[in-house]
């Protein structure tokens, strides 16, 4: 289903802001806040200009994090604001974006501040406590041990298999990220690594090492958003656009090998749709956008593992299927090429803080598409493409112009 | 006693996964789908519970080198998990299982494996994939 673009026209990025990535064990509330601060001082406004505030939810700290909205409200100081709380896992950012966009367009609203953040555990991601046997993500742990970086490693086996990857090519994806990481000062990875590096650290998940997976991390990421009038009468009418948001689900049968499910749908009555879910959730945004791939600058893609990078270039149509290790080869994605993907350093340099990634990703657009990335500027950015999936189904993918 | 009731069955020293197929559209589901069909076009509720396919095709394969967090339960000393996606054909459906009695350097994706079964470290039987035999 194809929005049309008059009707998503005029939502606008005014402000972006970032907690620093790192491990710095402190509650996430004051990460979510100093992003949210950031943003605001960067959009020109105060806390109590937002009309409306959405937090996205992190689920590994209690209470306040499954009411981030209200956490965040509070904790910046109440001022009678509505607010929204949502939890889509990876694309939880992206869903709380898409709802503040929503109230802007609705006219319910001027201005809105989406903020997530979070505080994360030594390890692997584990399932939430207790012996649930009807939850799918329980049971891939207790029956099979099937952690996150396990089905990253089936998916680069995959890839290995069809089209002949090695770990070289893998390598190169971190390689090329961890320097773009070294010029970002919000990113918790900020050395420089050589394949060699990544093909001698320790193998994890046959054919991931350390190295090709993504930690777990801390931070925050904000964003201050406002109708087209509200931009115009502060000023800002030179700022970035939300060209789309697509927050697509799987269409039936879905047949990818999906985290955390045991087993796909079946294709053997109804036949697969035209394109999978991941190459789905570009589509959508590129639609609602009315541009392609051809008109990208640059792109953010959830980089969970490196070979993963290398599925999105396909998946958002950045080369046909196959050819991603002759387009990382290339240099085409690196800073300097031709359509750098992940200048902010992915999550390669930052490591996962779940609630905040989506919007770490659209804070990065937004800083590329002003000109006002430093030393990782993509020159003469126009337009930017950040993808991202959350577990059970939650596809994201923000597309953002100058 | 096994791990999970319903997804699996023994019969006869075979192992067999257990799912659904809808009576309206044939559509196939593991686990079992309860009450209704999940194919959207569908909506039929009348569910036969099936046994799928014992032999398939390995989609992808991979191994965990450092043992998985609870609530696996890691034997010690900690012997690799090794896990597949097998295709099962005639289903046109994929299905994780810990592999029983091969390496990742025995394992190739587009070999035929066949369902078995194996204990957790603590006990109770699950579904796994094995060699042909």
């Amino acid at each position: 289903m194809d929005v049309g673009r008059d009707l998503v026209s005029g939502v606008y990025v005014l402000g972006a802001g970032m907690h620093p990535w790192g491990k710095w064990g402190r509650p996430f509330q004051e990460y979510g806040v100093a992003a949210a601060r950031a943003a605001l001082a960067d959009a020109g406004l105060h806390w109590t200009d937002v009309q409306f505030l959405v937090g996205a939810d992190t689920i590994r700290n209690g209470y306040p994090g499954f009411v981030a909205g209200a956490t965040f409200a509070q904790a910046l100081g109440w001022t009678g604001a509505r607010i929204a709380s949502c939890y889509a896992a990876c694309a939880s950012g992206a869903q709380a974006l898409d709802i503040a966009r929503a109230r802007v367009l609705a006219g319910l609203c001027d201005v809105a501040l989406v903020v997530g953040a979070d505080t994360t555990p030594k390890g692997f991601f584990t399932p939430v406590g207790g012996d649930r046997p009807d939850d799918p993500d329980w049971l891939r742990f207790r029956l099979l041990g099937a952690t996150n970086p396990a089905y990253f490693a089936l998916y680069a086996r995959r890839r290995m298999a069809l089209y002949g990857e090695t770990g070289e090519d893998f390598a190169a994806v971190k390689v090329k990220n961890a320097h773009a990481g070294s010029l970002n000062p919000n990113a918790r990875y900020r050395s420089r690594v050589t394949t060699a590096d990544v093909l001698a650290s320790p193998m994890v998940t046959d054919p991931l090492r350390l190295m090709d997976i993504c930690a777990t991390s801390d931070g925050g990421a904000a964003l201050v958003i406002a109708s087209e009038a509200f931009a115009r009468r502060h000023g800002m009418a030179g700022a970035v656009r939300i060209a789309a948001v697509s927050t697509v689900t799987p269409t039936f049968p879905n047949t990818a090998v999906e985290l955390p499910v045991i087993a796909t749908d079946s294709s053997a009555s109804v036949p697969p749709p035209e394109r999978d879910f991941r190459a789905s959730i570009a589509h959508e945004a590129y639609a609602e956008a009315g541009l392609g791939p051809e008109d990208l600058s640059l792109a953010e893609v959830y980089d969970l593992s490196t070979a993963l990078e290398l599925d999105w270039y396909e998946d958002i149509g950045l080369c046909p299927r196959g050819e991603a290790a002759k387009l990382i080869h290339s240099g085409e994605t690196a800073l300097g090429g031709r359509l750098p993907v992940n200048p902010s350093g992915g999550l390669a340099s930052f490591g996962e803080a779940i609630p905040a990634q989506a919007l770490a990703q659209v804070c990065e657009l937004t800083w590329q598409l002003r000109g006002a990335a430093g030393a990782r500027q993509v020159t003469g950015a126009t337009a930017g493409l950040a993808a991202n999936q959350g577990l059970f189904g939650h596809g994201s993918a923000v597309l953002c112009t100058a | 006693m096994l791990a999970i009731e319903g997804w699996f069955t023994i019969e006869d020293g075979l192992t067999y996964l257990l799912g659904t197929r809808c009576a309206t559209c044939r559509t196939i589901s593991f686990p079992c789908a309860a009450g209704w069909c999940r194919n959207p076009g569908c909506g039929g509720t009348d569910l036969d519970v099936v046994r799928l396919s014992r032999r398939g095709k390995v989609w992808s394969y991979t191994n965990a080198c450092y043992p998985p967090p609870p609530p696996f339960v890691a034997a010690e000393p900690y012997e690799p998990v090794i896990l597949a996606a097998v295709e099962l054909a005639e289903e046109g459906i994929i299905v994780l299982g810990q592999v029983a009695g091969l390496t990742v350097d025995d394992l190739r994706v587009g070999m035929d494996l066949e369902l078995t079964h194996g204990p957790l470290a603590d006990g109770p039987l699950v579904w796994m994939w094995g060699a042909t035999s």
